[in-house]
């Protein structure tokens, strides 16, 4: 046990005395925010404006057709199906005569396609079209009227709350979204950062045929194990340090702010909460009255604990499974990447199934994925501010939780009979099938 | 007392035999060549010695208990061929690492690396990294952190390659008074020359097997060949053809003659001075431990080697 502690704390002070980790420390937030700023700057400066030629058959759509600053329409009467990009439009819309108690199908042809929210746009934009042209017609309500009651029905606003018994979490998907985004994100780029480290640093020990005069005088269980603990309470100050660093950032951030913004956020809050809402009736009032109080947004507390048994778990998991092919690859770059495959693969579905489950939490495919070793590092993270116990229950976590300890067990253990072997394995062009032999034959 | 027992001790991998039933003892204090070309399976035995492999069959004692690599391994030094040192660490730090790993404490090994590098004047070099070192200012720092633990086995992979004679020889004072001190040394080499100096016991290996083991005086006696150098005044023309001797090599001044079975040295002393030749010098040739080898491994696909040596 010593020795493992010996080698840990080798690892981790010549680690964190590089200059390369120090800058890397303060740098990366920088350009992580730096990255953020710059994609929703592009993302705003961007916003596409679509101009849309119409052909219309039936003759009502250039009353009813409601343009804005992000689709214009144009019914010029000379524009047709070869002429319209000339004419300066990205796409043509040619409506047929709909008849009624028919669906009749109108097209789109387009030079550029427009994006998925925007064909959404343009579909609502036709429908709203045929309902208002509808009313008009079927009514003898005006057509100002009609317009002003469109104007004046944007009254009611949605706040979203998770029920827990006695009080309710104000939910907000923008924000359990962006938390959990941004864990995935995280786990994803430290179970890399540091699972490839473990294997550089492997790697470097047996060319350097350190691993010779180590393994002489400790098991090369230790030296494997600590190595992978000094790496990974390297990649934990790091973490603690940008932590740090971003609420430290956020404090001298809010003095900069002004007393107005203040006032606002602090009202949003209060309007948020559910018994805020200002003449309600009696009846009312006590049809909501469990709900008493509520907290605020993203339960940061559990998010926090669990983001650290998380990025521990599954760098555990991974970062031994790189130690295992760097104590197999010799000196060639080349075979620790495609050794490196089978390990990053399941890395790289496990953030395409993180990007969906931030958006549906409780889809079968995040649910399942989260519960999986390989993948719940990074998934159950995505998830988990979405809300425990509502869309991740108790069973959920504890299984995963459970599941990854047991998982990162056995990668462990697998890693480090195939350890024992490659390490003093020179000359040997490694396999997974040879490693396969070394993990499980008999010794 | 017996250091270290290694008993029929064989190792075999996918393809081949790199060592086949070995065995030998070690005295203490003792130092030991062990001899052979490269691939001969010299590295496979050190490395079931240091613990690294467990041998297929066989069996090795360490201070004549069973050995047990975790528990020995704090008895033994061992320097591989190719230098194990991290290249971003800096000096003083790693060989107070490597010497906590043989289970020193902190203070002690710090202590002991003052002390060596004094010794071997490195103590500027304490802040220095491994990859800012000579290659021999790395093999002085490696041979350091091989003996700083004081191990009873000292086991050297090759020490000298590398080394300016200055240094080689710093080393060699290094190696006789740890020997003096009760270490015993295994030396592992090809260089043959460097051994029979410094070794008072040998074993050869080819291909996996042992092929000669003793004292290096008494392997040479074992095959020396009855030759001998005469140095004479003048050398004559005619009148050697005797039954007494051949001659083998005409020099100026000297004669090496192989004397004939039965025959003494004092016999062809006799015979010269009877011809009133004066004798200025008489030596018996012993052959080198390269000849001996080469001798040993005629024919086979190793020899061709040695010749070129």
């Amino acid at each position: 046990m010593s020795k493992i502690w010996l080698i840990t704390r080798r690892e981790y002070l010549t680690r964190v005395r590089n200059k390369t980790f120090i800058l890397s420390t303060f740098l990366f937030p920088a350009v992580i925010i730096l990255f953020i700023v710059g994609s929703v700057l592009i993302q705003t400066q961007s916003r596409s404006h679509a101009r849309i030629a119409v052909i219309d058959a039936n003759g009502y759509f250039k009353d009813y057709l409601k343009g804005d600053s992000s689709i214009t329409f144009d019914f010029s009467p000379g524009i047709d199906t070869a002429n319209y990009a000339a004419r300066g439009c990205t796409a043509v819309l040619i409506i047929p005569v709909l008849p009624q108690g028919k669906i009749t199908d109108y097209r789109l042809k387009y030079k550029t396609q427009l994006s998925l929210a925007g064909t959404d746009d343009l579909k609502n934009r036709v429908n709203d079209a045929i309902v208002d042209h509808m009313i008009y017609q079927q009514t003898t309500i005006s057509r100002g009227r009609l317009d002003s009651i469109r104007n004046q029905s944007h009254i009611g606003n949605l706040h979203t709350f998770e029920d827990q018994g006695k009080t309710a979490k104000a939910s907000n998907q923008t924000m359990s979204f962006v938390v959990g985004y941004v864990s995935g994100i995280l786990i994803y780029i430290l179970t890399f950062i540091y699972g490839a480290m473990v294997m550089r640093g492997v790697m470097e020990e047996k060319t350097n045929r350190i691993a010779e005069v180590v393994v002489s005088s400790v098991k090369p269980f230790q030296l494997m194990m600590g190595k992978i603990t000094g790496i990974g309470a390297v990649g934990l100050t790091q973490f603690l340090m940008w932590v740090i660093l971003v609420v430290g950032l956020t404090v001298v951030a809010q003095g900069f702010l002004s007393a107005e913004t203040w006032r606002t956020v602090q009202h949003a809050q209060q309007a948020s909460q559910v018994g805020g809402a200002a003449g309600q009736t009696s009846e009312m009032a006590s049809r909501v009255a469990k709900l008493d109080s509520a907290v605020s947004s993203v339960n940061l507390g559990l998010t926090v604990v669990l983001f650290l048994f998380y990025f521990i778990g599954g760098y555990l998991f991974y970062s031994a499974l790189f130690a295992a092919v760097g104590s197999a690859v010799n000196e060639d770059p080349q075979e620790a990447q495609s050794l490196m495959m089978p390990i990053t693969l399941p890395v790289v579905f496990s953030f395409i199934i993180m990007t969906i489950a931030v958006q549906e939490p409780t889809g079968p495919l995040a649910v399942w994925a989260s519960i999986i070793p390989f993948s719940s590092p990074i998934v159950m993270m995505a998830r988990i501010p979405a809300g425990v116990p509502g869309t991740v229950p108790y069973w959920q976590l504890g299984l995963s939780m459970l599941l990854l300890i047991l998982g990162f067990l056995g990668t462990v253990w697998l890693a480090g009979r195939i350890y024992r072997v490659g390490i003093l394995m020179y000359g040997k062009k490694p396999t997974w099938k040879v490693m396969w032999k070394w993990a499980f034959r008999e010794s | 007392m017996n250091i270290l027992e290694v008993k029929e001790v064989r190792k075999t991998f996918a393809t081949q035999t790199a060592v086949d039933k070995v065995s030998f003892t070690l005295g203490q204090g003792s130092i030991f060549g062990l001899l052979g070309p490269n691939g001969a399976g010299k590295t496979t035995l050190i490395r079931m010695i240091t613990g690294i492999f467990y041998p297929d069959s066989g069996s090795i004692f360490f201070q004549e208990r069973p050995f047990a690599a975790l528990k020995d391994s704090i008895h033994i030094g061992y320097m591989p061929e190719e230098r194990g040192l991290y290249k971003r660490m800096k000096i003083g730090e790693q060989a107070i690492y490597l010497a906590q790993l043989k289970g020193m404490s902190r203070s002690e090994a710090t202590r002991k690396v003052r002390e060596w590098f004094a010794r071997f004047e490195m103590q500027s070099w304490w802040n220095k990294k491994v990859e800012d070192l000579s290659k021999g200012m790395g093999q002085k720092l490696q041979f350091v952190t091989t003996v700083l633990h004081q191990p009873r086995l000292i086991i050297l992979d090759e020490p000298f390659s590398g080394l300016d004679p200055v240094n080689a020889n710093l080393i060699k004072e290094e190696i006789y008074s740890l020997a003096h001190q009760g270490a015993t040394i295994i030396f592992s080499t090809h260089r043959m020359e460097q051994v029979e100096e410094i070794c008072d016991h040998i074993i050869l290996m080819n291909q996996g097997r042992k092929i000669l083991d003793g004292t290096v005086a008494g392997v040479k006696q074992e095959f020396k060949e009855n030759e001998f150098r005469i140095g004479l005044d003048s050398i004559p023309s005619s009148g050697l053809d005797t039954d007494l001797f051949e001659v083998v090599e005409r020099q100026d001044g000297h004669l090496v003659v192989k004397i004939a079975g039965g025959h003494r040295p004092n016999d062809v002393l006799r015979f010269f001075i009877d011809r009133g030749i004066g004798i200025t010098s008489f030596t018996e040739i012993l052959p080198s431990l390269n000849e001996i080898f080469i001798k040993l491994v005629e024919g086979t696909s190793t020899a061709r080697q040695f010749h070129s040596l």
